[in-house]
């Protein structure tokens, strides 16, 4: 049963594929001139009517563009000529350089207001108001204080990273069950050892979702920094072909950050299985 | 005054009352007392304040008024004294049957070496004979077994008091009549002090030296210390057959179903220091009168 669902599955999964990328072979065919033998005036020369394919690229182009990069992955040929893996390295460097950060602070403070009624209320305020800012919003003020393009960079992942892990962290710590913490108490836990022992397992699963969602955001903002602060990465990437006009690396730009975002997405799933219990 | 070993003095709790400047009085003149290696049931109907009586004996409340004494000293929070069994297991999800004990028992004796822990924690695991499954999770065990996995872990830290909230309410009738079982050879090789809050009376009948008897809350008291004069060891399947079965089944009975409400309505006139009266429904009433309700047919 199982196996006849993965199979039916996985046939849907290709039809539609192959549906997907035939009406896009189609749509970017070269069409036949309407006119047939008729010149074309100056004006249809210049807006490229009369070019034998349109601007998007078909899929075959896409695909074959993809292996003769991905064929050299790491190659750099100066600052506008670097593989496709070695701009997601950069990139994938700066996400997990300001996660950490985030991880850093964001996991011990929001044990400490989700131990503490009085700090969550006291906190909550400026969570809330800062929790909604676009990361992007704070990067004219970054720029300024750290006069470093890739370390403001590294700064704006930090700051969107950091709200989900210190509410999910605060929400898990704040959740543990009184019968937990009366058993801790009961067995005259330290407060140190009560919080390594009994709070942090039963808030493990609540605290790597919270890592989960970091990270996801931080990969959606790391590529709309990298166009701003230019230089390297996969944003700069991007749109650095963008300005080229090539529209075949863009694309296939933008499927390598899906791929990436799901393994960095994986990496994590993985971890919460070692931390999830059954209740 | 005599020195008991768990004595509990005039202990009282108010609670406010929304909506009244007059707080209401759960429980108050609460006096009793509780020997070395005594094994004592509580009974009475919800709302008497049973399980905040053993918060306070386990220091996870306080009482308004009154105080407790063990073994000579004021029970101000909690402690390893006090073992507490909880109505829902409080197992920790993630660690396993074996992991759960030696957690505790690390906690009780911190200088004890790895093996030791171990070879501590086995012997009482074995003792609810849970050998077999020392390393699956909670989530894999039945309710039972979960609870029996309770009873090891609050047994194995070999506590002064150990403390019971109703811990097989939310099992089974057999499989508690199996737990209950468990938990009558396990006493038997420790002879641990236990207090212990049921709503069972064949429970209490099977189990306890002594059954207390609370009346109805608000002001709730305890009314009388029944003694339970059955020889040990007992069983469930022949408990029935002594002699003495009846009169103290009937007489728990009686006081929960009647005297209890009556009581309680009488207690709130009185001012009087109140001590439990001490009664063996054996010697001094062989035969009371069944309630009518049980004559009918």
């Amino acid at each position: 049963m199982l196996s006849n669902l993965n199979l039916r599955a996985a046939i849907i999964s290709i039809s539609f594929l192959i549906v997907v990328l035939g009406l896009w072979q189609m749509a970017t065919a070269p069409q036949a001139l309407v006119g047939g033998t008729q010149e074309l005036t100056e004006y249809e020369l210049m807006m490229g009517i009369g070019a034998q394919t349109s601007g998007i690229p078909a899929p075959s182009q896409v695909i074959s563009h993809a292996i003769s990069e991905l064929s050299q992955p790491f190659y750099d040929a100066g600052p506008n000529d670097k593989g496709i893996g070695l701009q997601l390295l950069y990139s994938v460097g700066r996400v997990l350089a300001g996660f950490g950060l985030a991880v850093v602070i964001a996991i011990p403070l929001g044990f400490v207001i989700g131990m503490s009624p009085v700090l969550n209320k006291a906190f909550d305020p400026y969570i809330q108001v800062l929790k909604p800012i676009s990361p992007l919003a704070w990067m004219p003020l970054a720029l300024f204080i750290i006069k470093d393009s890739n370390t403001s960079a590294i700064f704006v992942i930090f700051i969107c990273s950091i709200w989900p892990m210190l509410i999910n962290t605060a929400f898990g710590v704040a959740a543990v069950r009184n019968d937990w913490l009366n058993v801790a108490r009961t067995l005259e836990l330290s407060k140190l050892r009560t919080a390594f022992t009994v709070i942090l397992p039963a808030a493990a699963p609540t605290i790597l979702t919270g890592m989960r969602i970091s990270v996801g955001i931080a990969w959606l903002v790391i590529v709309a920094a990298e166009m701003l602060v230019g230089g390297t990465g996969i944003g700069y990437y991007v749109w650095n072909e963008w300005n080229n006009l090539d529209l075949a690396s863009v694309i296939f730009a933008i499927l390598m950050i899906g791929i990436v975002g799901m393994l960095l997405d994986g990496v994590l799933v993985q971890a919460s299985r070692f931390v999830r219990y059954q209740d | 005054m005599t020195a008991h070993y768990l004595q509990i003095e005039d202990l009282a709790r108010t609670f406010p009352q929304p909506g009244s400047k007059i707080p209401t009085t759960v429980f108050e003149g609460v006096n009793f007392s509780i020997e070395k290696g005594e094994f004592v049931c509580i009974i009475g109907h919800s709302g008497c304040g049973k399980s905040t009586i053993l918060n306070v004996l386990a220091g996870l409340d306080h009482a308004s008024a009154g105080h407790v004494i063990m073994d000579g000293k004021v029970i101000e929070g909690p402690s390893l004294d006090q073992g507490v069994i909880f109505q829902n297991h409080s197992l920790l999800p993630w660690l396993s049957t074996l992991h759960n004990v030696t957690f505790a028992v690390r906690a009780r004796w911190p200088s004890w070496s790895r093996a030791q822990i171990r070879e501590h924690s086995v012997r009482y695991l074995e003792m609810v004979g849970l050998e077999s499954v020392l390393d699956r999770k909670p989530a894999q065990l039945s309710g039972g077994m979960r609870q029996r996995v309770g009873i090891a872990r609050a047994f194995a830290i070999e506590p002064k008091l150990l403390l019971m909230d109703e811990p097989f309410g939310a099992l089974d009738a057999l499989t508690r009549g199996v737990i209950q079982e468990e938990l009558l050879k396990i006493w038997a090789r420790t002879h641990q002090t236990v207090f212990m809050i049921t709503h069972d009376v064949d429970e209490a009948v099977l189990l306890a030296d002594r059954v207390l008897l609370m009346t109805n809350g608000p002001n709730a008291r305890v009314a009388e210390s029944v003694l339970i004069d059955i020889p040990r060891p007992r069983e469930r399947a022949t408990l029935h057959e002594q002699s003495a079965y009846y009169p103290i089944r009937n007489h728990l009975v009686e006081f929960l179903v009647r005297r209890a409400k009556t009581l309680s309505i009488a207690a709130r006139d009185t001012e009087i220091r109140h001590s439990p009266k001490i009664v063996n429904p054996v010697k001094t009433d062989p035969w009371p009168p069944r309630p009518a309700a049980l004559h009918a047919r």
